[in-house]
């Protein structure tokens, strides 16, 4: 079924194939168009369709799904040449525009491969069937005569050609993507499943390429915001000698003040950060609110039921309680988590244009440029922030420094936005350094009781009680879901009522247990309107750092809890920790990736001198990519420096798209997540963050964010299992999930030590060897 | 009160003239907001992580924490704008995408340009060898000799970084 529908605006002049596709399923598009009288709304401000735009020279994919610098331009890319027929050619990717590109969500989770390619895939197919049909008019001939190649359609057995662009000249079609047009087969595959290389990178590395922190507009000005002294600190005052030093400031424009949100604004960026230093410019005063809970005490205080509004049995099997009782040997064991940071290398930034009247023309009275993963959720949010109506609002993203989740993209969105307002031009602000490592949301530090038996080598009991603060804060709407709003006294959203697939991601293990249950104490980030209550009882009352969406989420923290704690059985069991994995799974692709490892597995060091060998496994969202990791690593007994010094990782992920893009994800994942188990560690005191640097220094004395170097980088290796008559599964986050516990498991080969909480720093590492073998 | 400068240097091979209100102001935002120099990227104002890097009358430096009047008259700045394009690559941005040695891309400056001053002292030093692997991570890791100042990529492109440098080299020392 193909319907033919009414041109868009933007599909002008003849020689164009249009085709509107979308990340439902295509039913419910083609529903909604029928419904529609076959009409499309031309502002594509109620956001349902993507286009993929075929012209004479040129395709061209619209997208709500955003390049966040993992390359799924270029994968994106590859799926449309094939089904297109092309072997060659760059495809135009035009990505989330409030005005010209649909609501496609949230670029996140490792969905947009997933989920958006195949729907792509098929539009590309409509729009092959539909240059086969102009083709067989064309030449007056049946369609099963004509073959496709590289761009051209021929008529089999004869000299008759003729191009795509020939074909468009005379086309003037728009189409709703035809879930029945028939796709390529693995076999057929020409793009797909090859290398191709990142179309970005050329620009990027002669910059040539323009981030968002390259946006000029006419008439900018710039901005800087001044943080309150601390996470629930207000507005007292600012010391009037102070203003009249920062009005001495050449290029100083004003102040703004809203609430708690102070900012300056300047005709230059360098006078804009004079003037927001209090030793330079402007200085205020503060009025400390509540202290947040201690640092030192994360671990006890996240499992204190005072700081739980909430508790959920997410998995429940068998009769766990029993099992324990009658296992031959049983075991518990404590994990713990610090905050993170995603720590971008760009502070993020945003360009804001907020006029006094909307433009007669368009209506549009605020244009935001943003590296938002989400456009259309923060132009609702700051339509709301502003006051202004939400098509009056137009985010535009651009491409910043990899963001890794949600970080202080939206929040730098709306700062730049209320200061544009106030000031009547268009401002751009870029975050310091401590502002982006003191202010963004941080993901959570997680707590994790583990309990289990073993009987004959197999796990009878199986139980993970997490703890955790919430990692989904991203704006919805609400104008407390940005940073801006807060300080101008909005609530924050509503805190989760289950862990879900976002604190709880990957706490439910995959191995088949007989006995098996999952228990979460939903952890209160802020004063909430009563004891089980989840709804925000004031905008700066928060209890621990304001926290969010991380790489992979909870997934990080319950993989390392889970994988390590398995290790222990498997240790107290007298189980192979590879073999019990195994063993432990039905799933024959888990088991294949396991299995991948078995050579070196095979061969690992022996341990106990200092060098070891540890695995781990983790099947994405439960559901999703599977990954097994096998690290070795060793122990500077002295020092209790753990270097990793050699990583493998056994992918499955389905369908691959680009395999050297995959295996530069899982690269990524495995080097982060080195990182996250080895180094890093958000530090704050009562009033906020004080890991504001990335080294500690004289003006940043005390523990900063360090972050893995360059010397500290192991050799990895990929094992890429492709399965071609799979769908393709997203590769952003799965390989990150099993690095801790690997690491961990690794530590406890080498030295017999098993640690619990990360970062596995030098200092915690020789204290737990000095526990076991006491210094003479 | 500030005092205000004005400087020539030469930007690539090209006289370039600014002036600024305030001669304390950091050569970074001289070459992104007057000269449009988009190469050197702000990533932490206080030399940590090498995303600003530029070369300064060939010497490697943080434009981050390079006050203008600090920079001498007639100076010469060497940025990644000026390095290579797209058409005609230098040695080290074609090794760059050869290795396809960029995630987000942000930090790749700092490393580009990094790697384009030290190989140059490497080879007015004589040497006529690629540096190794791990010599060229110590390098990024500011653990070389001479060198103490780290560089920070965040999207884990490390592997990829070191084998592009030391593609370079094997043709820019050879």
């Amino acid at each position: 079924m193909t319907l033919e529908l009414s041109r868009r605006r933007f599909v002008a002049g003849a020689g164009t194939l249009a085709v509107a596709f979308h990340l439902a399923p295509l039913d419910a598009v083609a529903a909604t168009v029928a419904a529609d009288g076959l009409r499309i709304d031309e502002s594509a401000d109620d956001g349902s369709l993507a286009w993929l735009l075929l012209e004479e020279d040129r395709v061209t994919i619209h997208s709500g799904k955003v390049e966040l610098g993992t390359g799924v331009q270029t994968a994106l890319t590859q799926i449309v040449l094939d089904e297109l027929h092309l072997r060659h050619g760059r495809v135009g990717y035009v990505q989330g525009d409030t005005r010209v590109t649909p609501d496609q969500g949230t670029t996140a989770g490792s969905k947009t491969i997933q989920n958006g390619g195949p729907e792509l895939r098929q539009a590309a197919a409509t729009a092959f069937q539909a240059l086969l049909g102009l083709a067989a008019a064309y030449f007056q001939v049946d369609r099963s005569q004509l073959q496709a190649d590289d761009g051209v359609i021929s008529v089999v057995g004869t000299s008759l050609r003729v191009g795509y662009a020939r074909l468009l000249d005379h086309a003037e079609l728009v189409l709703v993507a035809d879930p029945a047009a028939p796709v390529a087969t693995p076999g057929e595959y020409q793009v797909v499943g090859r290398s191709v290389p990142r179309a970005d990178l050329p620009g990027k590395v002669t910059a040539e390429f323009g981030y968002l922190q390259d946006v000029r507009v006419p008439g900018m000005v710039h901005g800087r915001v001044i943080r309150p002294s601390g996470r629930n600190a207000t507005f007292a005052s600012i010391t009037p000698e102070s203003m009249a030093r920062a009005r001495a400031i050449p290029g100083f424009l004003s102040v703004v003040q809203r609430g708690n949100f102070v900012g300056v604004v300047a005709t230059s960026e360098w006078a804009a950060i004079q003037a927001a230093a209090p030793a330079t410019g402007i200085e205020v005063v503060w009025t400390d609110g509540q202290p947040l809970v201690a640092q030192a005490s994360l671990p006890e205080a996240l499992r204190d039921p005072a700081q739980h509004y909430r508790t959920t049995q997410e998995v429940s099997v068998g009769d766990v309680d029993a099992a324990l009782v009658t296992a031959d040997t049983t075991v518990q064991a404590g994990y713990f988590t610090p905050f993170q940071m995603h720590a971008a290398m760009g502070p993020t930034c945003a360009v804001a244009d907020v006029r006094r009247t909307p433009d007669r023309k368009t209506g549009v009275q605020a244009t935001v440029w943003a590296c938002s993963q989400a456009v259309f959720a923060l132009r609702e949010t700051l339509a709301n922030l502003l006051g202004l109506p939400e098509p009056a609002v137009h985010v535009i993203y651009e491409e910043s420094a990899g963001c890794y989740g949600h970080n202080g993209a939206d929040d730098v969105a709306a700062d730049a936005a209320l200061l544009s307002q106030t000031v009547g031009k268009p401002v751009r602000l870029q975050w310091s350094r401590q502002h982006e490592h003191g202010w963004e949301p941080l993901g959570a530090a997680m707590a994790h009781d583990l309990r289990g038996g073993i009987t004959d080598g197999a796990v009878v009991a199986w139980e993970h009680v997490v703890c955790t603060p919430t990692h989904g804060s991203r704006p919805n709407g609400s104008p407390g879901t940005v940073l801006a709003g807060l300080l101008t006294g909005s609530l924050p959203a509503n805190l989760p009522t289950a862990a879900g697939n976002s604190g709880g991601r990957n706490a439910p293990v995959n191995y088949v247990f007989p006995n098996d249950r999952l228990i979460a104490h939903l952890v209160r980030s802020f004063e909430t309107a009563g004891p089980t209550s989840n709804v925000p009882a004031a905008p700066l009352r928060y209890r621990f750092p304001r926290t969010t969406a991380l790489r992979s989420l909870g997934g990080f923290s319950n993989t390392f809890a889970n994988e390590s704690f398995l290790d222990e059985l498997a240790a107290a069991g007298g189980a192979d920790p590879l073999e019990l994995r195994i063993a432990s799974h039905e799933d024959p692709r888990a088991i294949a990736v396991l299995e991948a490892l078995g050579d070196a597995w095979a061969n690992r060091p022996a341990g106990g001198d200092g060098t070891g060998a540890g695995v781990a496994f983790a099947r994405y969202e439960t559901e999703y990519s599977y990954v097994a990791t096998y690290v070795e690593v060793t122990v500077d007994q002295s020092t209790g420096a753990i270097r990793v010094g050699r990583v493998l990782v056994a992918h499955d992920s389905g369908l691959v798209i680009n395999p050297d893009g995959i295996r530069h994800q899982i690269e990524g994942c495995v080097i982060q997540g080195i990182s996250r188990t080895l180094k890093e560690e958000v530090h704050y005191d009562d009033r906020g963050v004080t890991s504001v640097v990335w080294q500690s220094s004289p003006f940043n004395p005390g523990p900063q964010y360090e972050v893995l170097r360059f010397s500290d980088v192991p050799a990895i290796e990929v094992t890429l299992i492709d399965r071609p008559d799979q769908p393709a599964w997203g590769a952003g986050e799965p390989a990150i999930e099993p690095i801790p516990a690997a690491i961990g498991n690794a530590v406890f080969a080498a030295t017999g030590v098993r640690i619990r909480t990360l970062p596995m720093t030098p200092a915690r590492v020789l204290s737990a060897l000095q526990e076991v073998q006491p210094r003479r | 009160m500030p005092t205000s400068l004005t400087r020539t240097v030469n930007l690539n091979g090209e006289r370039r003239r600014v002036t600024v209100p305030d001669d304390a102001e950091q050569l970074l935002y001289v070459l992104r907001n007057q000269l449009g120099q988009r190469g050197p990227k702000f990533g932490c104002g206080v030399s940590q992580c090498g995303a600003c890097t530029v070369l300064l009358d060939g010497q490697i430096r943080r434009s981050c924490v390079t006050p203008l009047r600090t920079v001498p008259e007639g100076a010469s700045v060497e940025t990644l704008d000026g390095l290579g394009s797209g058409k005609r690559p230098h040695p080290l941005q074609q090794a760059f995408i050869d290795e396809q040695a960029g995630q987000c891309a942000y930090c790749v400056n700092g490393m580009i340009m990094g790697a384009v001053g030290w190989l140059r002292q490497l080879k007015a030093s004589g040497r006529t060898t690629a540096p190794s692997e791990s010599e060229i991570a110590a390098f990024l890791s500011g653990e070389a000799p001479g060198s103490t100042q780290n560089y920070i990529c965040r999207c884990g492109t490390h592997l990829r970084v070191i084998r592009a440098i030391h593609r370079a080299a094997e043709e820019l020392l050879s």
